[in-house]
């Protein structure tokens, strides 16, 4: 049995695992869910050997077992299938199946070719698949990639006298539904041999598989169940928490849009992303879209901003018809882009904050064709104390300000730039709770001065709160939509209903 | 290679086809339709081109960028690259003439002298490797350091101006023959196989790529990316010194100006092999046919009566060129 006891972790700034016990008993298949930053990913790399915790235990067979890597969680039989990417695409499938574990097949430093690819026949003989093992990984179909990730942690069958425990890391989020039917009928089979711990926030699939479900929110375990004796929707419950109260969300700000259409989007698609989507965004109104990673609402919000263009259907932006080929195209167009990744995509970290605030922008500070840094400044001090940004002044640079503030500096970007439609991507990811509230305030201030606003958020309970509109997607496709008005909000299982 | 030549031919053919599909795999054979074609245009423009003796003096110009390019490959296979050559060399053919029979100093360490060489420099490889995986400085940074380190030290040792190599044995690298040609040719082709076998049938070789392919997959395999990458530029290092030897034995003294224009050359011939600089695709035996078109160019100018400046400028835009042909550039989202 593979225990894990009161494991705690945390990073700069946020607590990610609180006093996390977890049990994996032999021949069993858990499972672990929860939303987006509830902590599964990292209790899975600590479960692999790649994270270390700051406090608790992990214990094997009643042994207390200390891992310093990946390595090292190998040799004790825990193998970590990870998403699609990790194998080496310029490889071929039997250099990914032993990379690091060559040293079986090598005598005097050479390596045997023809020996190692027979072993990785065999490997993928196990589960029952027939792929070419010397074509390379960037040949293979997502799914095989898959097959081939689950032969590698297999190989530990040889080298480890206990059975082994296979943890996967969302597994099925790039599967069609028929590839995920072989996957788990292999994983049923590999059961006699092996315990399994599955990660993944779709709930269906997660009591379809499992035999024990522990439920993971902000950071700790909230709730173990027998899968027999839970649903989705009472897990989904559990998932999200906190009741619908409406403060939280500042409801009472929640102004009435106005008639103004400024974003229409008729029979909008792209091929193999979503289809046939239509709805309309008003001045001051916010849209947001539920589903589930997949559904499409992260194309959707891709395309109006400008970064995938529509292969069917229109979109008109303020009366005109528009087909961006480029994010460029759409900021001039008054669309703003908040990017959920703010170090990545939202930030240049090491501008300053009057820097980063003009950066769509320049023309407002520019004197006779020359940046002018005092108008500049002036700006950036205006927004910092209109958006409340705490910061050591406009010069500091953006790395060294908190989440919830780089994600203002963000905002107070698109707001100099003139944007009148918001695209908010995750706007609250990774803040803490009264980072999201401020976060909250703005946006209910913005949707008061006519900013049309389309959201995606982690959360279920957010989207709701936020949206004077809901639209849940499915596959591609939109399957509902909800009246969100002040006092109006419809309850989170209406909305899984469509969902899943 | 030997993995396809293993399997029935109806296996070879689907992992053949699921190598990528057409695009991927005529890019794959590009530099060699190249260099085909331009030997056939070369000998049409002048047909002492294919005579023997030009032949032999195609092999034995490409013999120091060959074993060079060896050693620049792997760096280039891991994403890295090694600044470091000129230097590298001019210490190898330094250490060399000052150890061997010279019109310097009363030294005679024969054989000795070349060992001495070659492990100076592999020490200049591993420096470099350490200095990327300790001190964590990018390596343009650090192995542009190591150049500049080891160039000054060589000119300094040697007193700023020529030493004559007058070991009778060393000296006949470059001028005594084994079927035809100068035992530096084999000696290159030595070097060559040793970089084959490395890359395809050790482990190290195969970590390399990995590394090259993504390296935090390749961490969490267990491999062991510090004791990879110094070894890396230590092998680049080792043929680096190798290389050295051969050069100072083909002129018969070392000087300053030994290595000039040396990393261009290595650079030129593993990117026009169609190695990704990007790492993880290509190979040394692209790096064959990357020397090969190199000097083969470089000769065929030289046989039109092209002026060198003209030369160099060819070469020039062949490397821009090579980088512009090769592969999935506009799938990178970012160009520095």
């Amino acid at each position: 049995m593979f225990a894990a006891n009161g494991i705690s972790k945390s990073f700069v700034g946020t607590h990610a695992l609180k006093n996390v016990d977890i049990e994996i008993r032999p021949n069993e298949v858990v499972g672990l869910i929860g939303e987006n930053g509830a902590g599964k990913s990292t209790l899975m790399r600590i479960l692999a050997g790649t994270h270390r915790p700051d406090s608790g235990t992990l214990t094997l067979d009643g042994q207390p077992l200390r891992l310093r890597n990946a390595r090292d969680a190998a040799g004790h039989g825990i193998g970590m299938v990870f998403q699609e990417q990790s194998l080496l695409l310029n490889m071929t499938v039997a250099e990914n199946i032993y990379l690091g574990q060559e040293h079986q097949f090598t005598r005097f430093g050479i390596l045997n070719w023809r020996a190692m690819n027979d072993a990785s026949r065999r490997q993928l003989a196990k589960i029952g698949v027939d792929i070419d093992v010397t074509a390379r990984a960037s040949g293979l179909t997502f799914a095989a990639r898959q097959m081939v990730e689950l032969a590698k942690a297999l190989t530990l069958e040889e080298s480890v006298d206990r059975p082994l425990v296979i943890l996967l890391d969302e597994p099925t989020s790039v599967l069609s539904a028929s590839d995920i039917d072989v996957l788990f009928a292999r994983v049923k089979s590999l059961k006699s041999r092996a315990s399994f711990v599955f990660v993944s926030h779709r709930l269906e699939e997660v009591l379809r598989i499992s035999d024990r479900v522990y439920t993971m929110k902000d950071g700790a375990v909230v709730a173990e169940h027998r899968s027999q004796d839970v649903t989705a929707p009472a897990l989904h419950e559990i998932m999200v928490g906190r009741g619908l109260h409406t403060e939280h969300y500042k409801e009472s700000k929640q102004s009435v849009p106005r008639s103004e259409v400024i974003v229409e989007a008729s029979k909008l698609g792209v091929a193999g992303a979503f289809h046939d989507v239509s709805f309309k965004i008003h001045a001051g109104e916010i849209i947001g879209i539920a589903g589930v990673v997949g559904s499409g609402r992260e194309e959707i919000t891709r395309t109006i901003g400008g970064f995938l263009p529509q292969t069917e259907g229109a979109l008109r932006i303020k009366d005109a018809s528009v087909r961006f080929t480029s994010p460029e195209q759409a900021v001039r167009k008054s669309i703003g882009y908040i990017p959920r990744e703010r170090r990545v995509e939202g930030l240049v970290m090491f501008l300053s904050v009057a820097e980063n605030i003009t950066l769509a922008d320049l023309s407002c500070v520019m004197r006779g064709g020359a940046i002018n840094y005092k108008e500049e400044r002036k700006l950036a001090v205006d927004w910092i104390k209109k958006l409340r940004i705490k910061t050591p002044g406009p010069d500091a640079a953006c790395r060294k300000l908190s989440g919830g503030n780089q994600q203002k500096v963000v905002l107070a970007r698109w707001m100099t730039a003139g944007s009148q439609i918001l695209i908010l991507d995750h706007p609250t990811r990774g803040l803490d709770v009264g980072a999201k509230e401020e976060v909250y305030d703005l946006v209910r201030d913005l949707s008061a001065q006519g900013i049309a606003i389309l959201l995606i958020s982690d959360t279920l309970d957010e989207t709701i709160g936020l949206s004077h509109r809901v639209l849940v997607m499915r596959d591609g496709e939109v399957t509902a939509e909800f009246d969100a008005s002040r006092g109006n909000k419809p309850d989170q299982v209406e909305l899984l209903r469509e969902m899943v | 290679m030997k993995s396809i030549l293993n399997m029935e031919p109806k296996t070879a053919m689907r992992s053949f086809w699921s190598r990528a599909g057409k695009a991927r795999r005529w890019r794959a054979f590009a530099p060699l339709g190249v260099l085909i074609v331009l030997c056939i245009l070369i000998a049409i423009a002048n047909p002492n081109f294919i005579e023997p003796r030009n032949l032999i003096r195609v092999a034995n110009s490409a013999a120091v960028p060959l074993t060079l390019a060896m050693g620049m490959t792997f760096i280039i296979l891991l994403g890295s690259i090694d600044l470091s050559v000129e230097g590298a060399m001019s210490v190898a053919a330094m250490v060399l003439v000052l150890l061997a029979t010279n019109d310097s100093n009363a030294n005679n360490y024969g054989w000795l002298a070349v060992v001495a060489a070659i492990a100076a420099s592999t020490v200049m490889g591993l420096a470099s490797g350490f200095l990327q995986t300790t001190l964590r400085i990018p390596s343009f940074m650090a192995t542009l350091g190591v150049w500049f380190i080891g160039l000054g030290f060589s000119v300094y040792m040697l007193g700023g101006s020529a030493v004559r190599l007058m070991d009778e044995n060393i000296r006949a690298l470059a001028l005594s023959r084994f079927l035809g040609f100068p035992l530096a040719v084999w000696i290159a082709l030595a070097a060559f196989a040793v970089a084959i076998v490395i890359q395809y049938h050790t482990r190290i070789g195969r970590h390399i790529m990995a590394i090259g392919g993504g390296e935090d997959v390749a961490e969490l395999s267990g491999i062991n990316l510090r004791r990879v990458r110094i070894i890396a530029f230590g092998l680049a290092g080792f043929f680096f010194g190798v290389a050295g030897v051969l050069a100072a034995a083909q002129l018969g003294q070392s000087n300053a100006v030994i290595a000039d224009g040396r990393l261009f050359a290595a650079v030129t011939a593993v990117v026009v092999g169609g190695t990704a600089l990007t790492g993880g695709e290509g190979g040394v035996l692209n790096t064959l046919v990357g020397v090969l078109i190199v000097t083969v160019l470089a000769n065929g100018m030289i046989l039109l009566g092209i002026s060198p400046y003209i030369q160099q400028t060819v070469q020039g835009l062949m490397i821009i060129a090579a980088v512009a042909l090769s592969l999935d550039r506009f799938n990178l989202k970012i160009v520095k």
